[in-house]
């Protein structure tokens, strides 16, 4: 039963559940029309301490293309926050208004807190700081199901910032969590995965390289990922690794006919812009795939189906 | 040898490594309390060689989180009416609350108020644990 629960982490729900997800999303994408208003007279609430596009607009247009309205900001500087509120406050006073609410927010650890505060409503983590971003992960796995058409037994590459990827770490916990999933760690020694996260991993369930075009050719998914300019302190630190890989045609042709390149977007210079139209660059379906897991997400913490 | 008379109630903390004892009575506040309190050093010790040694004469009770990972093989004796009624060792806690302060500059738990934050063991021998909030390490360090 995942009605007025929180998505704070995927570990918040069982595979059971995450398939249930992926069923309704299923049902969504193929009869979009049954879905129109199932969520009239609902409100959601987007609270975006940081910038986004993908996440709010994907979290906003799956609300209204179920029936319900939105309201929020994606500045905190327009609400009390700018007059010393704190996180705890807000959520409480959220919680008066609204059905359910989306939070993204650069402290970690900010969704958890806050789902302390709101009272029953459901609270979904759209990302804090370089922690957990669980709904990308929904949407990524939504993306393997659909264009792998399975979940286990996979060689999954993991490309970029996985120190600060809050995406990578979401990611690579949930497909763990499925049968027979290998995993190649391909990064910089300054953006390696953190300990506490490898220390979640069986030993024989992943390898570390920092050589991509070695590691590419028995790859069934590349999950390629940005530098985060905004998690680095130092600027010559970033400007010296933001492009330690750029996935190019050349590079991309040493890897099977069936590999799919995903991004969790925006990117910049990682994939050449060249890649875009191979068949196995997926990261612009991945991006309509989200809102379609979303608006299964929604319904279901919502209930508004049962 | 110092002779301290026997307790008639209160909390005998026995075989605290030497040294530590100090550590203890700061982190559980014991010169905060009125009722008698002893902290003795360097006694000599059959098992130990030298071992710290606190009592206190009360009924207060005793964060024993706090205490076992300070010093998790300490020995705790209760007594009540002159007679010891409870005796065991201390073990690292599985959870501590309000203990610990998460390192991570980019926690919530930086920023926002919080009164007692739960951090779960991952490492015996390093004292390591997780935060409850951003999952990063922190491991135990004395004052």
């Amino acid at each position: 039963m995942l009605k007025g629960r929180n998505l704070i982490e995927p570990g918040d729900f069982s595979i059971q559940e995450l398939d249930e997800i992926f069923r309704l999303a299923d049902t969504i994408i193929a009869e979009q029309g049954r879905f129109i208003d199932i969520c009239k007279g609902k409100l959601l609430a987007s609270l975006f301490y940081e910038p986004s596009t993908r996440t709010r607009f994907s979290f906003e247009s799956a609300m209204l293309r179920l029936g319900g309205q939105v309201i929020g900001f994606d500045n905190p500087s327009n609400s009390s926050v700018s007059k010393g509120e704190t996180i705890g406050d807000t959520i409480r006073t959220v919680a008066c208004y609204a059905d359910i609410a989306v939070i993204r927010h650069p402290r970690e650890g900010t969704a958890k807190l806050v789902s302390e505060f709101s009272n029953g409503m459901p609270i979904i983590n759209a990302g804090d700081g370089g922690h957990e971003h669980p709904t990308q992960t929904l949407t990524d796995l939504l993306t393997i199901h659909y264009e792998k058409k399975r979940l286990s037994n996979l060689k999954i590459g993991v490309c970029g910032d996985l120190l600060f990827g809050r995406t990578i770490h979401s990611f690579v916990k949930t497909m763990n969590r499925y049968p027979d999933n290998q995993f190649v760690f391909i990064s910089p020694k300054e953006l390696q995965m953190p300990e506490h996260f490898l220390n979640l991993l069986p030993k024989n369930a992943y390898v570390e390289t920092d050589d991509l075009a070695n590691a590419i050719s028995d790859l069934d998914i590349l999950y390629m990922s940005r530098v985060q300019r905004e998690r680095f302190v130092n600027e010559a630190e970033y400007m010296r690794l933001k492009d330690y890989y750029i996935l190019t045609r050349k590079k991309l042709s040493l890897a099977k006919e069936d590999m799919i390149v995903m991004h969790p977007l925006p990117r910049v210079n990682e994939i050449a812009r060249e890649v875009d139209s191979d068949p196995r660059a997926v990261y612009f379906e991945q991006a309509r795939y989200g809102m379609y897991v979303r608006m299964a997400l929604i319904a279901k913490l919502l209930g508004v189906l049962s | 040898m110092i002779n301290v008379s026997k307790l008639k109630k209160g909390i005998v903390i026995d075989h605290i490594e030497e040294g530590r004892g100090y550590y203890i009575f700061k982190e559980l506040k014991l010169n905060e309390i009125k009722d008698p309190v002893v902290l003795m050093q360097n006694i000599p010790s059959r098992k130990m060689g030298k071992k710290d040694l606190i009592k206190i004469e009360t009924d207060l009770d005793l964060d024993l989180n706090a205490l076992g990972l300070i010093n998790p093989n300490a020995t705790i004796n209760i007594v009540k009416n002159g007679e010891l009624v409870r005796k065991f060792k201390l073990t690292l806690p599985k959870k501590v609350s309000g203990l610990l302060v998460c390192k991570n500059p980019r926690c919530i738990t930086q920023s926002e108020y919080i009164p007692s934050i739960d951090f779960y063991l991952v490492d015996e021998d390093k004292k390591t644990y997780r935060c409850e909030y951003c999952d990063t390490y922190t491991t135990y360090m004395e004052k």
